[in-house]
């Protein structure tokens, strides 16, 4: 590392995730000399996903070279479940021609992005610790490793969701629990043909499936939680994500709910005879657009999870991570290009985020969360337990008049809620639809 | 393997499936005298890796962190900010193959 320390870079990019890693590759491809910096020894080490990477923005990154990289499978079928104590009522949707996504190992992955952003240029400094950045006359100029200080025009911060960089220099606040999401996750292993059979998959294709699943956690104060399941080529990963605010109020731990969920007759059998590859553990920013931090200052832009740059809603942040990465380094040449790394140029990242999906999505779905999080007990609870009932009635041939079954269910679904839960449940799911629409 | 030994693991077997490079030193840091007035002691059970224990006897909280899997939530569950949060240095720590 110390080959660094007398050397002075135009950028220096803190984080070689999807964000980091596009930042550099972009300054670098407009003769940037640009030093990528990452704490584990082998990049993605340190990091987990779900989880699929989308690839619409990997193209956009890596428009010639995006299909080398260690896909496991193309994600083009999800089915989403409301799971209630004994059953499930799903929603499939399939495109075995137009993959959107597919899933990856973060070990694999981010090191093929790095060994490209090498190719193209990049100096890369694994297993060093960024401690702080360097400010001089109003300028961020630099960053402080464990070791030494190296200087640079320009700092792109891209370290993830706990960004101690963004916080320790008065970017942002650290979140509040009610905005960040706990997830855990198990790999497990299963063979391919197991896979295939199970998720329906074609025998011997590389498509995949991802599986999400809200409710059936048995708890009796239930947290906001959702499930997720997503196939690679010989093995599953099976998690959950739970608000962190939840976890405390109700004093639970995240593990054991996983269990639950586990354990759920619906989800168990999608897992018998695995072996438990490795567990793993990851927040995510759910903040958004109200928990903007500044995105730049003299000298310093912030990219990716680090800016809070998540649609939980679609499971959305690689593709919020590359392209506000790329735009980082573009504006990174912009302000190098004219010689001024002040905020009045940087505004430029700015004004390319606010033209593009990552501010537009942030702004209308500003209110989507907290509306769903205020109607927990009826998304967890209430929906998925009365839609397993109306099925029931519906495929069950109870030898009971559908006439009277059908009546006692209306009776039911307004006697269990009172109509004023009926209709904040109602308002909250317009409000939702309107925020994004509007 | 049957289908009960993916079911039902504890958070101990859990962490034996994961590679650690340990360092000699604790990089999470608590503030004793907070701990000591904390009523809720949430990072007991938030913690996904169980990093955190209560010893009743002394009224003090032992950090098993070499156990950490670097999440972040107890830095941000802890009510009363006690936790100087850090990460391990550089090179040490949790070492994700499979995630
Ligand atoms: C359970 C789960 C499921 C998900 N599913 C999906 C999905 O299906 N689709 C999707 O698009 N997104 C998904 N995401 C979100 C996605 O993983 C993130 O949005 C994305 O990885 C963010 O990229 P990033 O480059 O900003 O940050 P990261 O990928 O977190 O990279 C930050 C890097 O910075 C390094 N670093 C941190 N601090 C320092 C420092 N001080 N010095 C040096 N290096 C440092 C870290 O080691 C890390 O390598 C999921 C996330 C989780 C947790
Ligand atoms: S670390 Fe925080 S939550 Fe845990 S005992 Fe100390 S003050 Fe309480
Ligand atoms: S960072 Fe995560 S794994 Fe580590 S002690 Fe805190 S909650 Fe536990």
């Amino acid at each position: 590392m110390e080959e660094f320390q007398t050397q002075r870079f135009d950028v220096i990019v803190v984080g070689a995730g999807p964000a980091g890693v596009a930042a550099a590759v972009t300054s670098a491809r407009g003769g940037a000399k640009v030093l990528l910096v990452e704490r584990s020894e082998i990049a993605g080490t340190k990091n987990m996903i779900g989880g699929a990477v989308f690839l619409s923005a990997l193209k956009e990154v890596f428009p010639d070279n995006w299909h080398q990289a260690p896909l496991e499978r193309y994600i083009n079928k999800h089915t989403w479940s409301l799971l209630s104590d004994n059953s499930s009522v799903d929603v499939s949707c399939d495109f075995p021609l137009k993959p959107k996504s597919a899933s990856i190992f973060r070990s694999k992955f981010d090191s093929w992005l790095v060994s490209q952003a090498k190719k193209e240029g990049v100096y890369f400094a694994p297993s060093t610790l960024v401690k702080r950045l360097i400010k001089k006359n109003g300028y961020y100029c630099g960053i402080e490793t464990e070791l030494e200080r190296i200087e640079a025009k320009v700092i792109i911060i891209a370290d993830g969701v706990n960004s101690l960089l963004a916080c320790q220099h008065g970017f942002r606040y650290d979140y509040d629990a009610k905005d960040t999401v706990l997830s855990i996750k198990e790999t497990v292993k299963l063979s391919k043909e197991i896979i295939e059979e199970r998720f329906n998959i074609t025998k011997g294709s590389n498509n995949g499936a991802a599986r999400n699943f809200l409710g059936g956690l048995k708890s009796e104060n239930t947290p906001f939680a959702l499930g997720f399941m997503y196939t690679y080529s010989d093995s599953v990963s099976i998690g959950l994500g739970v608000n962190l605010e939840d976890l405390r109020r109700y004093a639970l731990n995240p593990s054991d709910l996983l269990e639950k969920l586990k354990e759920h007759p619906v989800v168990a059998p999608l897992l018998q005879g695995g072996e438990m590859l490795e567990y793993s553990a990851h927040l995510i920013p759910e903040g958004g657009f109200k928990k903007l931090p500044k995105l730049c200052e003299n000298g310093v832009m912030i990219a990716g999870d680090a800016a809070g740059f998540v649609n939980a809603i679609h499971f959305e942040g690689t593709n919020f991570a590359f392209i506000s990465g790329k735009f980082a380094g573009e504006t990174a040449l912009a302000a190098l290009k004219i010689n001024d790394c002040s905020k009045r140029t940087l505004k430029l990242y700015e004004k390319k985020l606010k033209q593009s999906f990552i501010l537009k999505d942030l702004k209308s779905y500003k209110d989507v969360m907290e509306n769903l999080y205020s109607r927990t007990n009826s998304l967890m609870n209430y929906y998925p337990k009365k839609a397993a009932e109306f099925f029931e009635i519906f495929s069950g041939a109870n030898c009971i008049s559908k006439r009277d079954e059908f009546r006692n269910f209306i009776v039911n679904f307004i006697k269990d809620r009172s109509i004023r839960e009926l209709f904040k449940d109602l308002a909250a799911f317009i409000s939702s639809i309107f925020g994004v629409l509007k | 393997m049957s289908s009960d030994e993916v079911k039902k693991k504890t958070i101990e077997d859990k962490l034996t499936t994961i590679k650690y490079n340990c360092d000699s030193e604790s990089h999470l840091v608590l503030d004793a005298q907070l701990c000591k007035n904390c009523e809720s002691r949430c990072c007991t059970y938030i913690c996904p890796a169980k990093v955190y224990t209560y010893d009743e006897n002394q009224n003090t909280i032992n950090v098993d962190y070499e156990n950490c899997l670097e999440c972040g939530a107890c830095k941000i569950a802890c009510p009363y900010g006690a936790i100087d949060w850090k990460y391990p240095k550089a090179g040490h720590g949790v070492i994700y193959k499979q995630s």
